[in-house]
């Protein structure tokens, strides 16, 4: 592993900053300009022909704000490499290595909907889980778990809209002491009585 | 007008003749998401020429849960649950996954009798998913008897699976540096007897299918991937191996013990749906041989690592001494402390290399858990594998990918 | 003077030659025995579901081995796994396409409230868009339990009496709660 991040530095240079070896994993920062050559070197010189994983992290906070994960591997010698972009909030592209490994396709759909990370070449750039016309990037650090009000998908027959989950005080700790179950999450067909009755009952 | 049954149509010239042809009917359909053989909620927009396939385009996205999301309010161990429920044919494998990516990232050992078990726990669930990949891929290709033999054995797994943590399939078996609970007394007779009676089954089931006429016509040569196509489309599993490249996780990264197990990796020739087919039911043999030496050479000792910090205390000092129950309150309440760093492990899933990217910044929650799925992989190839063919061939198609909208969409 | 035998559930024999019965029973009878589900099997919980149509649990003792997709030919949607917007426009659509008389079984924690998931994508229970009859509580339930609630179904729908009254001498005491509302099933 380390004869290959030495290649790596003897042709990009500075390009490339090392990540302490943690676990067994070895690590290299790429900066962002050059992350298409930079994989096509690894794929074609460095037999990296497999591209495992590739996701978006937001470090809110930090700048820059998102990075970008890719992990590669080679089958011929067995070895992982990981390789970290950063990008920034107010200029959040970063070149696509779909002409590298043809998997990376789906995966920076995927960061792009889930962070609104863009991939410049990406031959078709939308969202992949969320429905076209979502508004928000789930995964941002400043969208909450719950989630926010949107619109719904622009299919025939949409009950209602994107409502926020009930969340009371946490993931999934309920609160002493404060609305009940029927409150909480009152169900569609409690009447006014029944939810009035079970709230008496809970003494709320 | 050139006759469908002629493979050779299929050439993209002759297919370009055709399209010229001005009685050729183009049309946009769509697949799913409610769909008997889209195997869970996937959606396929297919554009047709008559009956052959000339475009698709699959749309993911309908089972998305938020998994990573919730990750990120979540302590290690309570995330235990929902990573039964990606791959929800095997969840016994995806608890043993998730169990040691966080053991990795917390530099952990566990004790070999631990290691053992897991090993017992991913082969149960590779048993059990490849027997329902087969059992459905033969119900949608037409051999409805196969899903019953296979669900009945399934329905053994389940048993054994039940004896094990409580819970049929959604199990949670694992913790991070151990398990749940020992082996219960009745589960290793319980297994052996599974082990008799599975190989009979296994057999019948190759009787009804292998040199079926109908099912090898419905699956040879149908969905053919190449070997380059398939690393570069990045597919893992017993579709890559189907492929004919030769990487098992087992065998290339043991872990939990998988390198003083005797087997062999079943790789294919020509990567088509029959291959695909044949490397499945060929990994169901060899997993039994697994378990076979897993149950004869089962090591005594302790089942999970003897760490207070890590592994819940048992209860009888929790309730009498003073820093157990501190090491209890921290570990439920916020959670085991993992160090800062990022890893990666990856774990030979039925369904492919299932890894897990855990970012962390100290604590009991993770900054960032990315869940790399096989079937999201697996499914990219769908526009390789089916265009070209007819409508009919994409049933066989998707049944030889197995795939699980659970892991897919997270 | 009439004699009358009671020979089943509302069903009488007149004189030995003639059976009478209750229209609406023997509607109701017929179509609790053959309520052909609609599997919107979106997750996990399918898979319970598949089970339960499986041999060991078989559902076809109820009458309900035909799983049909196509909405048009099923009568009871019986939604199991967790749906999620994206999916919930299509779910309704498909109900919507049923033709009466219809129900719905939430099966499983995320089809009855959202279950585990209280995340951004997860609709909290599908009785936000459509009536559900029965829910059954679990993750995934048991097969057992999804049989319950399809034995409580169809209580629900001999209950039902679309026809009310014609003629009846006696009718057999309806449980009201199986009228009023949805029922919940405890499903581990």
């Amino acid at each position: 592993m380390h004869a290959t991040i030495e290649k790596l530095k003897a042709k990009f240079g500075a390009e490339i900053g090392e990540l302490p070896e943690f676990r067994g994993e070895f690590g290299v920062t790429v900066a962002r300009a050059k992350i298409l050559d930079v994989c096509r070197f690894l794929k074609t010189e460095c037999g990296f022909d497999m591209l495992t994983d590739l996701s978006g992290v937001d470090n809110l906070g930090a700048e820059p704000r998102f990075e970008v994960h890719y992990l590669l591997y080679s089958l011929t010698r067995r070895q992982h490499l990981r390789l970290v972009v950063g990008v920034p909030a107010d200029a959040a592209v970063v070149e696509s290595v779909v002409s590298v490994w043809s998997t990376a396709d789906w995966h920076e759909r995927e960061a792009f909907d889930m962070f609104g990370i863009s991939f410049r070449g990406h031959p078709n750039l939308t969202r992949i889980i969320m429905w076209e016309g979502y508004p928000h990037h789930p995964l941002r650090k400043d969208f909450p778990l719950a989630g926010l009000p949107a619109e719904l998908p622009a299919t025939a027959q949409n009950a209602g809209a994107v409502q926020p989950a009930p969340m009371e005080g946490g993931p999934f700790v309920a609160s002493i002491g404060t609305a009940g179950a029927t409150r909480r999450e009152p169900r569609v067909h409690d009447t006014a009585a029944e939810r009035d009755a079970t709230a008496q009952q809970e003494g709320i | 007008m050139p006759d469908l049954r002629d493979m050779a149509w299929i050439d993209s010239a002759a297919r370009a003749q055709a399209a010229a042809d001005p009685s050729a009917e183009r049309m946009v359909i769509n697949m799913g998401p409610q769909h008997p053989s889209t195997h869970g909620v996937l959606r396929i927009v297919l554009e047709l020429d008559g009956e052959e396939v000339i475009n698709v385009w699959p749309d993911i996205g309908y089972l998305h849960r938020g998994d990573e999301k919730i990750a990120e309010n979540m302590t290690y161990t309570q995330f235990i649950p929902y990573t039964d429920r990606l791959d929800y044919l095997a969840p016994l494998a995806n608890n043993v996954a998730y169990a040691l990516a966080v053991e990795k990232l917390l530099g952990v050992d566990v004790p070999r009798r631990c290691k053992y078990i897991r090993v017992i726990c991913c082969e149960l669930a590779r048993i059990s998913s490849h027997l329902l990949g087969i059992g459905c891929y033969a119900m949608d290709v037409g051999a409805t008897t196969v899903f019953f033999y296979a669900m009945r054995q399934r329905e053994l797994v389940h048993d054994l699976c039940e004896t094990l943590s409580g819970a049929r399939f959604t199990t949670a078996y694992t913790r991070i540096g151990g398990l749940m609970n020992d082996l219960p007394p009745e589960f290793l007779p319980l297994l052996q007897t599974f082990l008799k009676g599975l190989p009979a089954t296994v057999a019948e089931i190759d009787g009804l299918l292998t040199r079926n006429r109908i099912f090898v016509d419905r699956t040879k040569n149908i969905g053919v991937l190449s070997a380059a196509d398939a690393i570069d489309l990045g597919l893992t599993g017993p579709n890559l191996r189907a492929s004919g490249v030769e990487f098992d996780l087992r065998k290339a990264h043991p872990y939990s013990a998988y390198e003083e197990f005797d087997f062999e990796v079943p790789v294919g020739t020509v990567g088509d749906c029959y291959d695909r087919y044949l490397v499945r039911m060929e990994e169901i043999r060899q997993s039994i041989r697994i378990l076979h030496q897993a149950v004869e050479r089962l090591p005594d000792g302790p089942w999970h690592v003897d760490d207070p910090k890590i592994f819940l205390p048992r209860k009888e000092k929790v309730l009498t001494k003073m820093e157990e129950l501190i090491h209890q309150f921290m570990i439920v309440t916020e959670g085991l402390n993992a160090p800062p760093g990022e890893i990666y492990f990856s774990a030979e899933n039925p369904k492919g290399e299932l890894g897990f990217l855990i970012i962390s910044r100290g604590g009991g929650v993770p900054h960032r858990l990315k869940i790399r799925g096989p079937s999201f992989v697996n499914l990219q190839a769908l526009p390789k594998l089916c265009i070209g063919h007819m409508v009919s061939d994409m049933t066989a198609i998707l049944g030889s990918l197995d795939f699980v909208m659970g892991e897919c969409d997270r | 003077m009439k004699q009358l035998t009671p020979v089943a559930f509302d069903t009488r024999m007149e004189q030995r030659d003639v059976i009478v019965t209750r229209l609406d029973a023997a509607i109701d009878w017929i179509r609790k025995s053959s309520c052909w589900p609609q599997p919107m099997g979106l997750a996990c919980c399918a898979i319970e579901l598949m089970a339960s149509g499986a041999a060991r649990f078989d559902i076809a003792r109820f009458g309900a081995e035909v799983m049909r997709f196509s909405p048009r030919q099923s009568d009871v949607m019986i939604v199991a796994g967790t749906c999620t917007y994206k999916m919930a426009g299509i779910t309704r659509r498909i109900w919507e396409q049923m033709p009466s008389p219809k129900w719905c079984i939430a099966m499983g924690a995320c089809a009855s409230s959202g279950g585990m998931y209280r995340s951004y994508a997860v609709v909290q229970g599908v009785d936000n868009f459509l009536p559900v009859d029965v829910y059954i509580s679990g993750c995934p339930p048991r097969p057992e339990a999804l049989l319950e609630g399809f034995i409580t179904l169809q209580k629900k729908i001999m209950a039902s009496k679309q026809f009310g009254n014609l003629w009846s001498p006696d009718p057999a005491p309806v449980d009201e709660r199986l009228l009023k509302g949805p029922i919940v099933i405890r499903g581990e």
